[in-house]
């Protein structure tokens, strides 16, 4: 079971010479094997909140709950991927994959059992041995979820996973997470920036303001997942009415509508 | 193969240079490359080649002992704010000292043997490395260190999986560029004192005006640092290879 409780977080940092208040009075639930999208302005928090998920920053305030015990380190079974992927240059494709493994004392033969069927169900398989550097940048992505899907997680954090990747390679592997979510049924929580992309993963979007990062509105989208939902008016619709959510939250600058309701 | 034409060249190239020099020069100090290269192969086995080894051996066990002590150092500096805000300043005021002005309280402390030199050698060798390794640790991305660590990971497992590898590349080349001045100390060291080593045939040479002698030890001393460089740059082939993929 892997329902996520984040009660009421705050998360204060030093910066350089000031602290800054990344997350206040924060509070989010994701049911076990909900997939979620987290949008908002850029600089609103929405890492914060996941590394304090992940257990790698600790909230100055409130508490985050995963399967209903508080998070106070790295737990067993989330994977969290990370932009640039977090991938290893110096190890090859299999160790890369098997790293989780072997960081818990899995077996060598364990290792290369779970890590090979992660990187065959990513396509990857004829290149275990080649390094990082040899990929491209949708491939290297694909490592990365088989990292996540060697340890079996059952819950998957994803901070703007696919940011880096061209148009094509982008909705390429969109439809590998759906699709690896549909078979897998894990708690999912993807920090994305690009509207398409949280209504198409996202059966909920959670809207965050600015920073300090709040909830400001979470938006329902029971649509998400079915067949061909990308070219339906229902997608257009949810992803029109995100977009007025975001710039009522300043996210497009000055020139931004104002007034928006949240609905 | 392309290598080794590389350095065939390089060698053809440098030996008319030589030559050009030596006849523009017209002293007995700076004999031709033909009678430097025939006393080289004339004493190769008598020689030179025990005073190499002799030489090589000190500069390895120094290189060895200086990277076993300042790479670790180096990284847990680099790793940690703390041990950093205290060892650096410690560090940054003893690097600029040239460490060569100890030989003589070497020499008082160590005698004239072979430990005041390695000693030396490895003081200084140790610095640069320690230097480039801390800043090396500290260069290492957030990134590849969280995504470890959000596996689970320990401490020791981040030095690792992360810290070690990453350092490693910058490590080899203080390794190489450390090689030179390892070589320079060397043969400082080996005129101040003792009577074995590339350093005190050469001087020793020089005594004699056995010019063309002293220059078959001076190739010789090149040589040592050319075997170094390229053992070291195999080494670096193996153990960093993924720094030679996809370019």
């Amino acid at each position: 079971m892997a329902t996520v409780d984040a009660c009421e977080v705050e998360v204060v940092y030093e910066g350089v010479d000031r602290l800054v208040r990344a997350l206040e009075a924060c509070s989010l639930t994701v049911e076990d094997g909900e997939p979620v999208a987290i949008i908002g302005p850029s600089g609103c928090g929405k890492s914060t909140l996941l590394l304090a998920m992940a257990g790698l920053v600790r909230p100055t305030d409130g508490d985050v709950l995963v399967g209903g015990e508080t998070v106070s380190g790295p737990r067993l079974r989330t994977a969290l991927i990370l932009q640039d992927f977090g991938l290893l240059p110096w190890k090859t494709v299999f160790h890369n994959a098997a790293l989780g493994l072997e960081v818990r004392g899995v077996s060598p033969a364990q290792r290369a059992e779970r890590a090979g069927a992660a990187l065959e169900r990513v396509g990857l398989t004829d290149f275990c041995g080649a390094y990082p550097g040899e990929l491209s940048g949708g491939m290297r992505q694909r490592l990365a979820l088989a990292r996540a899907l060697a340890l079996d997680a059952d819950l998957l954090l994803m901070d703007e996973p696919l940011s880096a990747l061209d148009a094509l390679t982008r909705e390429d592997l969109q439809g590998l997470l759906l699709d690896i979510w549909r078979q897998r049924q894990h708690t999912a929580i993807l920090v994305t920036h690009s509207i398409e992309e949280a209504v198409f993963l996202g059966r909920r979007v959670v809207v965050l303001t600015p920073r300090p990062g709040r909830v400001a509105a979470i938006v329902e989208n029971p649509g998400m997942g079915a067949e061909g939902y990308r070219s339906t008016p229902e997608f257009y619709e949810r992803c029109d009415q995100l977009r007025r959510l975001l710039a009522a939250e300043g996210a497009f600058g000055e020139t931004a509508l104002t007034g928006v309701e949240a609905s | 193969m392309r290598r080794l034409l590389g350095y065939l060249g390089a060698i053809v190239a440098l030996l008319v240079g030589w030559w050009l020099l030596s006849v523009a020069v017209g002293s007995p100090a700076l004999p031709g490359p033909a009678p430097a290269i025939s006393d080289f192969v004339r004493l190769w086995g008598s020689d030179l080649m025990p005073q190499l080894f002799e030489s090589g051996w000190r500069v390895v066990a120094s290189m060895t002992i200086g990277v076993a002590l300042g790479a670790p150092l180096g990284l847990l500096i680099g790793r940690s704010p703390r041990l950093d805000a205290v060892a650096a300043p410690l560090v940054f005021l003893t690097y600029p000292i040239p460490k060569i002005v100890f030989l003589p309280v070497l020499l008082v402390l160590l005698g004239i043997g072979n430990a005041p030199k390695i000693a030396l050698i490895t003081i200084i060798v140790l610095f640069q490395i320690l230097v480039t390794a801390r800043d090396a640790a500290r260069g290492i991305p957030v990134a590849s260190v969280l995504s470890v660590r959000s596996l689970g990971a320990t401490r020791g497992q981040v030095f690792r999986h992360v810290v070690v590898p990453a350092a490693l590349p910058d490590i080899f080349t203080a390794l190489r560029i450390g090689t030179g001045t390892a070589i320079a100390v060397l043969f400082f060291s080996e005129t101040v004192a003792g009577t074995s080593g590339l350093g005190y045939y050469i001087l020793d040479a020089w005594g004699r005006i056995a010019y063309s002698e002293m220059f078959a030890g001076i190739i010789a001393m090149a040589l040592l640092g050319v075997v170094l460089y390229e053992l070291l740059e195999m080494a670096e082939a193996r153990v960093c290879r993924w720094t030679r993929v996809g370019r």
